[in-house]
């Protein structure tokens, strides 16, 4: 029986000024971090002491020269919320990275009450500019222009299961569920090649297979061994290659798969998955292609379809599950979805228009250019393309969509604007929320495994919390509930 | 799933495939609703579209992240 998974999602947004002056973009993301602060509230510092980004999974630590120093040392602004989330400016973008989810679903609503916190944020930045400034932020990970930027999916699992395997288990899938996770693009960053349109925003960006860089030479595999849970007991699964997604759909299944793959591995009920030859190319070439049915070559001599890789799994899942006698409901769903998806692939990925970026983003593209008789070069059509991408619920164009009920959706917008301010109630995140709600003026630091307090003492106080399920509603409600502040909720700690 | 006519990989079910699609009912009407929905659509997409694409397209340069 499998480990109970954790998840959270980061997400870099791409950041524009439009106006008379020029802004840069560090400037601009530190004002659109520091925005959504309310007025006398101050930053609440990261508390750095557990983290390791240089830490490889292989087991060595070498020297990177391409790791910034940390973000509180540039003076860049960060702050902690009360949702228990973390937003923050890194590599020149604002980036918001969710709290600890324990399922797909509520992934979806934190996930999506980050978006609405960055288009208030940016609303709220382009106030404090002088008159003609527009702040524009895009939920998108490339500007077209050789520039990529991440949006990463952390999982927690069990340290005993060898990362070899892992990456072995998992280099298949990562390549086969762009089907899924593409949020779509016009064109690619390989001059000369005619790909008029791609699955993937980030694909071409990938360059080898296993490492531990995030901002050159991206592996497919990073090694970040950097737990933010108790090392002996957990590893952080730190999944780069994905794309960051609009569609609720989308974003469901490209958590959800993982968070099923990841139970089959640990368990050992994953029969080994065809191991491809040359994946990065492979990866490329998926992309590329959007029929899902491009012969790939496997390391024994065979041939394998995207698609048949993503049914080896999906049996390989929905066999564990029934074997289990019982799944979580989101797992289910998962499930259901997922075959749904894969089922509707097998006549026309295109059909999953509404369901998933890229081919909502093809559709709208193709019927826009029909229209007005552009070709795919048009700058009108990269237009679309990029908009697609604004936060915005007035202009952007996936919200467009959204709002006349041409894409899915798959949590009310009420669960989402309560999540732009509440935790999830059964991870550690609601622990570091509430306490960041109640006592604002005593919670100097905070980080995923720590918060750190001043009850006017003469030491600051670090709260451990190396357990991501620890800190639940469940766990410590009444308790948190019993103190007036944080010196009483302190002694009761240690008490 | 409870969705009728798959196909599965290898599938040999094209007649299946087929059939669902004889007992989707569209009719002209809703074809016609369809057609004007898209074009709503684009009517408001020309609306919100950035009004100077090609200067905001070509300026759009992002710094490299992650």
């Amino acid at each position: 029986m499998a480990t109970p998974k954790f998840v959270g999602v980061e997400t870099e947004y791409g950041i524009a000024v439009d106006g008379p002056r020029e802004v840069n973009p560090v400037l601009a993301s530190s004002l659109v971090v520091g925005a959504y602060r309310q007025a006398g509230e101050r930053d609440v510092r990261w508390d750095h002491t557990d983290e390791h980004p240089m830490r490889d999974a292989r087991g060595y630590e070498p020297p990177d020269p391409h790791e910034p120093v940390g973000d509180d040392e540039l003076g860049l602004a960060n702050t902690v919320l009360t949702n228990g989330a973390r937003f923050y400016v890194d590599h020149a973008h604002p980036e918001y990275a969710t709290p600890e989810c324990s399922n797909a679903r509520d992934l979806v609503i934190w996930d999506k009450a980050g978006e609405r916190i960055l288009e208030d944020a940016a609303r709220r930045a382009a106030a404090a500019l002088p008159d003609g400034h527009r702040v524009l932020v895009h939920k998108n990970n490339t500007d077209g222009k050789g520039a990529a930027y991440g949006t990463h999916e952390n999982y927690l699992v069990p340290r005993e299961v060898a990362f070899g395997r892992l990456t072995r288990q998992l280099q298949p899938f990562f390549i086969s569920r762009l089907l899924y996770v593409g949020a779509g693009r016009l064109g690619t960053e390989f001059g000369g090649e005619d790909v008029p349109f791609q699955l993937s925003q980030r694909a071409d960006f990938f360059e080898v297979e296993v490492g531990l860089e995030t901002t050159l030479k991206r592996p497919l595999m990073n090694t970040r061994d950097e737990p933010h849970a108790d090392p002996e007991r957990y590893r952080r699964l730190h999944v780069i290659n994905g794309d960051a997604n609009l569609c609720e759909v989308a974003t469901f299944l490209k958590v959800g798969t993982m968070l099923l793959v990841l139970d089959l591995i640990e368990d050992e009920a994953l029969p080994e998955p065809p191991a491809i030859h040359r994946p990065v190319q492979a990866f490329h070439a998926i992309s590329h292609d959007l029929t899902m049915r491009i012969p790939l070559t496997t390391e024994d001599g065979g041939k394998v379809t995207p698609l048949e890789i993503q049914w080896h799994y999906f049996e390989a899942a929905a066999r564990y599950v029934k074997d289990q006698g019982r799944a979580a409901p989101w797992a289910q769903d998962v499930l259901d979805r997922w075959e749904a998806l894969l089922t509707t692939a097998e006549h026309d990925p295109r059909r999953l228009s509404g369901q998933v970026d890229w081919a909502t983003k093809l559709e709208l593209l193709e019927q826009y250019r029909e229209r007005h008789g552009l070709d795919f070069g048009h700058d009108r059509l990269k237009m679309v393309d990029l908009q697609y991408h604004d936060v915005r619920q007035d202009k952007g164009l996936y919200q467009r969509l959204a709002a006349r009920g041409r894409v899915e959706r798959l949590v009310s917008e009420a669960e989402v604007q309560a999540a732009m301010t509440t935790p999830p109630t059964d991870t550690r995140a609601w622990f570091r929320g509430e306490c960041l709600r109640r006592f604002p003026s005593q919670v100097v630091a905070a980080g995923w495994d720590s918060l750190i307090f001043d009850t006017g003492r003469d030491a600051l106080q670090r709260v451990p919390m190396m357990e991501p399920g620890r800190g639940t509603r469940e766990h410590v409600g009444a308790l948190l509930d019993s103190v007036a502040d944080a010196s009483e909720l302190l002694q009761a700690l240690s008490g | 799933m409870s969705e009728g006519g798959q196909v599965r990989k290898g599938g040999s079910s094209q007649d299946e495939v087929e059939e669902v699609e004889q007992t989707s009912t569209e009719t002209d009407a809703d074809a016609k609703d369809l057609l004007d929905d898209v074009d709503e659509l684009l009517d408001e997409i020309d609306d919100v579209l950035e009004e100077n694409a090609e200067e905001f397209v070509r300026g759009y340069v992002q710094k490299g992240g992650q």
